[in-house]
């Protein structure tokens, strides 16, 4: 709570709206204890003073009645009305929209048409039907700024539920013996209630100048009772000769409004998980840069990646997510990064391209080259050209890098066309050809699906299509295999396979998996805790594994073959990345740790071409 | 007597009905299949997304009407009983554990819904079971009052498979249970269902698309394609000498170390379209052994050597 407070009010205009509003709020909660005169009580003698006279500090009004005392009365009112039309419809609307979501089906299509049909009328007519059906007076203008914000309510949360009931724990609850109603109120409602908070933080200040514009037209609040609108009303025949009167109410509502919304908006935004990871400012096109110490010279590799570091800073946390990684790869070469989730292998595969999200990342330390060309801190318009066309992403969630609104085969030919000069029909038969390439059975017909209507595997490999659109020099594979079935995983491999051994592409492939890494990479690099632990040959780690971890990790992969058994594991989890233990990262899991090995930093030695890093390696047998 | 019974088990999803004309035929997901589990037996299902695994499963704890068919437990038909009514014999392993769980509750609310709903329990007994629950799972008490996104991936799984526990079910239907964990705590995750097993007499239906793990932890494997059943066998006959071409190819696609990458299916290979199932058998489109007998006629599940079955024309002879 008090986290989301500092966030609210580190956004300065929520700050000023809050602070108006609390102003208005003491001051209308506080408006019967004052000494004011009675709003009501006319004096015709005394009528149009102007602000400051005597015992009037705003004036009087046309019936000579004491304006301060009627604008605060009235801003009593129509704030009350407004909030109670918002708790209404908020209450309704949500419980319709929930229902809804939650049933789906008939009962959705039927709620959700009425609801329609209610939206489709422009809503102050709306209101105005029903206040003339019902008759002018507070009460209803009440009931039907409340009646015409319901659809916006219930549709809004329609939308939210639907994304929760097709969620595990809805069906959890119902195995676990919760009837319909009990799960909408309690699984459901808790989840839904902050965007209920948001939508209504957002409409508020609407509702109260409605109601004001159902007075001011004369069907809210009848004389003489005050609010807002009403008083506007009443001063706009004298709007020309005394305009203090209709400039004091509407004053009144403007601030009001303003400062509703400006709140609103900053509790909507403060709500927003985005913001609440990271700093309140927008993210940045490329990762932040502070690097310290020096910046190792260039090398005659394709790409390499040279001692980087990269950070999150996190509130007053620091997490090394990559402390220290060195890699490269050759034309042609397929070299593996294998370990374990949260060990770093995304973050050090993002920052190659500066796509670390910033805030909160940081890269701090060493420089990644393309043909010698350190990317690091480069503008971003030479990251921009070569993501894609010389270094391509494949990322494990397709649908990251799909647009769900356009056809495949259109961003395809998108890609393609924003780095080479191609005709739109040219573009279309590459597009397709890609398709094929990747295997998209149909490929002709499948070009024009959206991506929503393609299975996750199909997805994917038009993933892997958009990467090879413009024939990069180098692939970085997320985990792109992973989500996918094995006998497309197989044909996806054996692609990637081909356009290296064809092309000289060359391919970074980021997995956990060994029976993968075995089949496809030429070298490998086991990581843990943002740093690499072990790198050589493939064939030499998988058949002699010298780090510890290396060597626990492949005997708790089961392998086809051996029957039912008990697998092995490794006790324990992988350390805290703001919290790493003083020398070894693997030390509190490892069956062989020394006091040594929690001294000093382990340094990744041995021959050129299997590195290991630590003080005890296994031996080769 | 069985545990687990299935006949002629077939789920068929509707389809929007177009404006003119009469409505589709439906998506078939879950094609007429029987077969039954022993008690004690952990059944391995696999197969490829969308070939119904999920479905299957989602019918066989009640959260999914059945089109056709039976669901039978211990002897007793369940007709349309509930997902209450299910819960108390068969409960459900979500693939996601952190999904599975609500994020605004904390585990002790989370724990207590089936024992007090299901079970009726009064507060002390609920208290006294939660603990012996979590002593069987190894997890600390104190964690009961924690939130969900506080836990790693493979304590939340822990703390769903101690949730489906609550319940007391005969039969845990685990729906790709480690798919979502790391591998040094899938194996932990495993050994602790296997640990379970054995304490507490369940029987597992265990769901995934992973072949050695299936491997390790099954007695019998049934395979699934195209919402059918296409063989059932041993689990350490099944991938070793399969008889169905579909099993063959899924065993040689899984990477394996030492063995070289190859892939086993030709290119071009069509795969079906559920809309529009191809007449005979559904993998013709994708299999080498295909004929013209294979794509006129459905080849039925037949019992071929001792404790294997499989529905193809045209069998691997080993
Ligand atoms: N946007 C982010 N904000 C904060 N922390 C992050 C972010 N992305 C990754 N991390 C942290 O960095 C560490 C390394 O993550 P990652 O590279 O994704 O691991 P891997 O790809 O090996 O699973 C993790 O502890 C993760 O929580
Ligand atoms: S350095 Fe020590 S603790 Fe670390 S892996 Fe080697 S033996 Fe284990
Ligand atoms: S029935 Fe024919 S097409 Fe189907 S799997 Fe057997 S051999 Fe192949
Ligand atoms: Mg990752």
């Amino acid at each position: 709570m008090s986290a989301f407070l500092t966030l609210l009010f580190r956004n300065r205009l929520a700050a000023m709206g809050a602070g108006v509003i609390a102003a208005i709020l003491l001051l209308v909660l506080t408006t019967p204890f004052l000494p004011l005169h009675d709003p009501d009580v006319t004096a015709t003698a005394d009528r149009f003073m102007r602000p400051f006279a005597e015992g009037h500090p705003l004036g009087t009004d046309h019936l000579g009645r004491d304006l301060l005392s009627r604008l605060l009365h009235g801003t009593r009112l129509s704030l009350a009305v407004g909030v109670a039309a918002a708790l209404i419809a908020a209450v309704i609307g949500s419980s319709i929209g929930m229902v809804a979501g939650y049933f789906g089906g008939r009962t959705d299509n039927v709620v959700m048409r009425g609801v329609d049909m209610l939206m489709a009328f422009p809503y102050i007519l709306l209101a105005l039907a029903i206040v003339a059906a019902l008759g002018p007076g507070l009460m209803n203008a009440l009931i039907a700024v409340a009646a015409v914000n319901v659809p916006f309510f219930a549709r809004n949360i329609r939308g939210v539920t639907v994304g929760l009931a097709g969620r595990e724990f809805i069906d959890a609850a119902r195995l676990a013996g919760m009837g319909h109603a009990r799960i909408i109120l309690t699984e459901l409602l808790p989840n839904v209630l902050p965007v209920i908070v948001i939508a209504m933080s957002t409409t508020v200040g609407w509702m109260i100048l409605e109601t004001a514009g159902l007075s001011f037209l004369g069907l809210g609040s009848q004389p003489p009772q005050a609010d807002l609108g009403s008083m506007l009303g009443e001063a706009r025949s004298a709007m020309i000769s005394h305009p203090h009167t209709s400039v004091v109410p509407g004053l009144m509502i403007f601030l009001i409004v303003m400062s509703i919304n400006l709140l609103g908006d900053g509790v909507r935004d403060a709500l927003d998980p985005r913001l609440r990871s990271g700093a309140l400012s927008r993210p940045r096109a490329t990762t932040l840069v502070r690097r310290q110490g020096d910046i190792p010279p260039a090398t005659d590799d394709l790409l390499a990646i040279q001692d980087l570091r990269t950070e999150f800073h996190i509130g007053k946390r620091n997490y090394r997510a990559v402390g220290g990684v060195s890699l490269a790869v050759r034309p042609g070469e397929c070299l593996g990064i294998i370990g374990e989730s949260g060990s770093g292998k995304s973050v050090t595969a993002l920052s190659v391209m500066g796509l670390v999200a910033s805030p909160p990342g940081v890269i701090s330390g060493g420089a990644v080259r393309f043909l010698g060309e350190d990317l690091i801190g480069a503008p971003y318009e030479t990251l921009r050209q070569k993501r894609g066309d010389r270094v391509a992403y494949v990322f494990q969630d397709p649908l990251s890098t799909l647009h769900p609104l356009y056809r495949v085969g259109r961003q395809l030919a998108e890609t393609i066309r924003s780095h080479h000069v191609l005709s739109k029909a040219e573009a279309r038969a590459r597009a397709i050809q890609l398709l094929n390439d990747v295997r998209i059975p149909n490929a002709e017909r499948r070009v024009d699906d959206y991506p929503h209507e393609m299975s996750g595997g199909m997805r994917q490999r038009v993933g892997i299509a958009m990467a090879l659109a413009n024939e990069p020099d180098v692939i970085i594979a997320d985990e792109p295999t992973t989500a996918l079935d094995v006998t497309v995983q197989a044909q996806i491999l054996c692609l990637l396979d081909d356009l290296r051994r064809e092309r000289g592409l060359a391919i970074i492939f980021i997995t956990h998996d060994f029976g993968v890494v075995a089949q496809l990479c030429d070298r490998v690099a086991v990581m843990y805790a943002g740093g690499i632990v072990e790198e050589g040959p493939t064939q030499v780690v998988l058949d002699t594994p010298a780090h510890p971890y290396t060597k626990r990790l492949i005997a708790c992969v089961p392998e086809p073959g051996g029957g039912r058994r008990e697998l092995a594991a490794i006790p324990g989890l992988p350390p805290v990345l703001d919290d790493l233990p003083p020398g070894c990262a693997f030390a509190p899991r490892c069956y062989k740790a020394e006091e040594s090995c929690r001294k000093g930093e382990v340094p990744l030695q041995g021959p050129a071409l299997h590195a290991v890093r630590c003080l005890f390696p296994e031996r080769a047998h | 007597m069985p545990a687990l019974k299935v006949e002629h088990l077939a789920k068929t999803f509707p389809l929007k009905r177009p404006l003119f004309g009469a409505a589709p035929p439906g998506a078939r997901a879950v094609r007429p299949m029987s077969f039954q589990v022993e008690a004690g037996e952990t059944l391995g299902v696999v197969g490829e997304s969308g070939c119904g695994k999920s479905t299957l499963a989602r019918m066989l704890v009640g959260l999914l009407e059945p089109t056709e068919g039976t669901i039978e437990i211990e002897g007793e038909a369940l007709g349309s009983a509930g997902p209450a009514e299910f819960g108390k014999l068969i409960q459900y392993v979500f693939q996601d554990p952190q999904g599975s769980l609500n994020p605004r509750k904390t585990i002790r609310q989370v724990m207590e819904a089936p024992l007090r709903l299901l079970h009726g329990m009064a507060k002390p007994d609920r208290d006294r079971r939660i603990a012996e629950i979590f002593a069987s799972v190894n997890l600390r008490e104190e964690y009961l009052d924690r939130y969900p996104h506080e836990f790693s991936g493979g304590q939340a799984q822990r703390i769903a498979i101690a949730r489906a526990l609550a319940a007391s079910p005969r039969i845990i239907v685990l729906d790709e249970p480690v798919s979502a964990l790391d591998v040094s705590v899938q194996a932990q995750v495993l050994n602790l269902l296997a640990d379970l097993k054995t304490r507490l007499g369940l029987t597992y239906l265990f769901i995934t698309h992973d072949l050695a793990v299936v491997e390790a932890v099954s007695d019998r494997v049934v395979v699934l394609y195209f919402g059918a059943v296409v063989e059932i066998g041993r689990a350490e006959r099944v991938f070793a000498s399969p008889r169905h071409p579909y099993t063959s190819l899924l065993a040689k696609s899984a990477p394996v170390v030492g063995r070289s990458l190859a892939a086993p299916e030709q290119k071009g290979t069509e795969l079906p379209d559920p809309l529009n199932p191809p007449p005979g058998c559904a993998f013709a489109g994708r299999c080498p052994r295909a004929t013209d007998l294979c794509r006129a006629r459905e080849p039925e599940l037949k019992q071929m050597g001792e404790d294997q079955l499989a529905a193809c024309h045209h069998p691997l002879e080993h």
